[in-house]
């Protein structure tokens, strides 16, 4: 990998943010919304006397976890949809840089846009509904880490599917991750769910991230087998996906389908 | 070292049934422009894609420097560069960032000095701090041959580079462009629809359709072989009929 020619991309990607308020608010407005219905939705249900004990941190914690997965596939899905829109994805193709640094360079991007990101919520959560995220401790570290890895992979499929299909399923790159929310236990727990639907829900990375969450809240206690099997899972979806992405983009490829994107 | 930059042997593409390119055969040697001509869907921009690696061959030989095209696809990028009228650099981005950004995805050295260099021969330097975005199109398509250039390329693919040009600053691209080829010996494809630029700009000439070369040498060559009075003559022949086969072909080719 030419570090290079990944700073030159990682550039690309930072210049876009620095005069573009739909970008910007991106990193705030959002979050902010998602933070402030989760929020009062716990407040309701705590008022209300019929919320289950650490409700409003489950959710809140919850809310703030799933955004680190979806801004992490985000950005790496939105970086080549946004390329596409501008035709201007094309000087990306036929320049000598290979296609693990582009996705390098929005993996850099992405990582720091969902610091600020968490960083914001964290506060804003500490402030309005004395939610603490840091009362994690250093558990916070691998639960973000696996989140960021599981975003990053599917962040990878979506691109792919974006980049051999074309425009018709853009929809994805903001679809797909709410495939997987019901079956990842974000606001609940994977007991909740059929029992034939229960094994869907551990094979994912997400979901032992989740479950594991709400075990530091409820007990204080990581429990290591958790992360273990999130750390798995993520090696085998970033492998698995990095080979879905070349072998789609060598589709596209032998279908001229590269050009079509970076000039229609 | 080989005087052969480009050479393309029977290649061949098919998407599904249709046959986009039906066995083309052209060369680019050093220092020369040679032009791509032929209507609508005569297979010349799914030529340069396949030499850009955006698409791959069914069958045939490209090779690029003496060097295989599949084998050596970013090897021979970074001695290339590419500049159309139909792709943009990213909008938002300032004109000096977007050279910036293109000269470390090309391991440009002393990259400013180099493109304040092309900013002035292209005479754009006093919109260095403008948002690309806002550029017209003659403006943004300067902008693209600069960056095209940062690289110092030895072989230049133009897709039709002065189509959003007005005849004033086109004469000036294509004077430039000539100056280029002769200092610094850079070979260049060229494509235009416009005839009077390729009569103006390129050595040599490879008609195309219907996916194959039916005529090739110099613009008046091509003119005398097919007996008209212009290359515009000789396009609008070819697109109207496409069944129209130049002296030259039709003695290569008896049947």
């Amino acid at each position: 990998m030419n570090f290079r020619h990944v700073w030159g991309l990682t550039l690309r990607y930072t210049y876009l943010y620095k005069r573009s308020l739909p970008r910007l608010l991106e990193i705030i407005f959002w979050p902010l919304m998602d933070l402030l219905v989760w929020g009062f939705l716990t407040v309701y249900l705590t008022g209300a006397g019929g919320a289950a004990p650490g409700l409003v941190t489950f959710l809140i914690g919850a809310m703030i976890f799933w955004d680190i997965f979806y801004r992490a596939q985000q950005g790496v899905a939105l970086a080549i949809v946004e390329d596409i829109w501008g035709r201007s994805l094309l000087n990306v193709f036929i320049a000598p840089v290979r296609m693990s640094e582009v996705i390098a360079a929005t993996y850099v991007v992405g990582f720091f846009k969902i610091i600020l990101t968490v960083s914001i919520m964290a506060t804003l959560a500490l402030a309005f509904y004395d939610f603490n995220l840091l009362q994690m401790g250093f558990s916070l570290l691998p639960f973000f880490a696996n989140l960021l890895l599981t975003g990053w992979a599917v962040g990878l499929i979506t691109t792919a599917f974006i980049l051999r299909f074309g425009q018709a399923v853009e929809a994805l790159a903001w679809g797909i991750p709410f495939l997987l929310q019901p079956f990842s236990a974000v606001f609940y727990p994977v007991s909740v769910l059929p029992f034939w639907l229960q094994p869907v829900a551990w094979c994912l990375p997400s979901t032992y991230v989740f479950e594991g969450m709400r075990e530091v809240l409820r007990t204080g206690q990581l429990d290591g087998s958790m992360l273990a099997w999130a750390f798995g899972l993520n090696l085998i979806y970033m492998i698995g996906g990095g080979i879905f992405f070349n072998w789609m983009v060598q589709q596209a490829r032998v279908r001229g389908l590269l050009a079509k994107l970076g000039t229609q | 070292m080989s005087d052969r930059i480009v050479h393309v042997e029977k290649l061949r593409k098919t998407f599904g049934g249709n046959e986009a390119v039906a066995g083309l055969d052209f060369e680019v040697r050093r220092g020369e422009i040679v032009g791509l001509l032929g209507p609508n869907g005569a297979g010349k921009t799914t030529a340069i894609h396949i030499l850009l690696g955006l698409t791959t061959a069914t069958s045939g030989t490209v090779e690029i420097f003496g060097l295989d095209h599949d084998k050596n696809r970013r090897a021979i990028l970074r001695r290339c560069n590419f500049s159309s009228a139909y792709t943009n650099l990213p909008a938002n981005l300032r004109v000096w960032e977007n050279l910036r950004v293109s000269s470390l995805m090309y391991d440009v050295p002393d990259a400013a000095r180099k493109a304040d260099e092309l900013m002035e021969l292209f005479e754009i330097s006093h919109l260095r701090d403008r948002i690309s975005g806002h550029l017209s199109s003659g403006e943004a398509t300067r902008l693209n041959l600069c960056k095209s250039l940062l690289n110092d390329p030895e072989l230049l693919l133009l897709d039709e580079p002065t189509a959003s040009l007005d005849p004033d600053i086109a004469d000036k691209v294509r004077k430039i462009l000539r100056r280029l080829q002769k200092e610094r010996g850079i070979s260049m494809i060229y494509t235009s629809h416009n005839m009077r630029d390729v009569e103006e700009v390129c050595d040599r000439v490879y008609f195309i359709n219907h996916g194959k070369v039916i005529a090739q040498g110099t613009p008046a060559e091509v003119v005398q072989q097919f007996h008209e009075n212009s290359l515009e003559d000789v396009f609008i022949n070819v697109a109207r009929g496409g069944e129209l086969v130049s002296e030259a072909a039709k003695q290569s080719d008896p049947t």
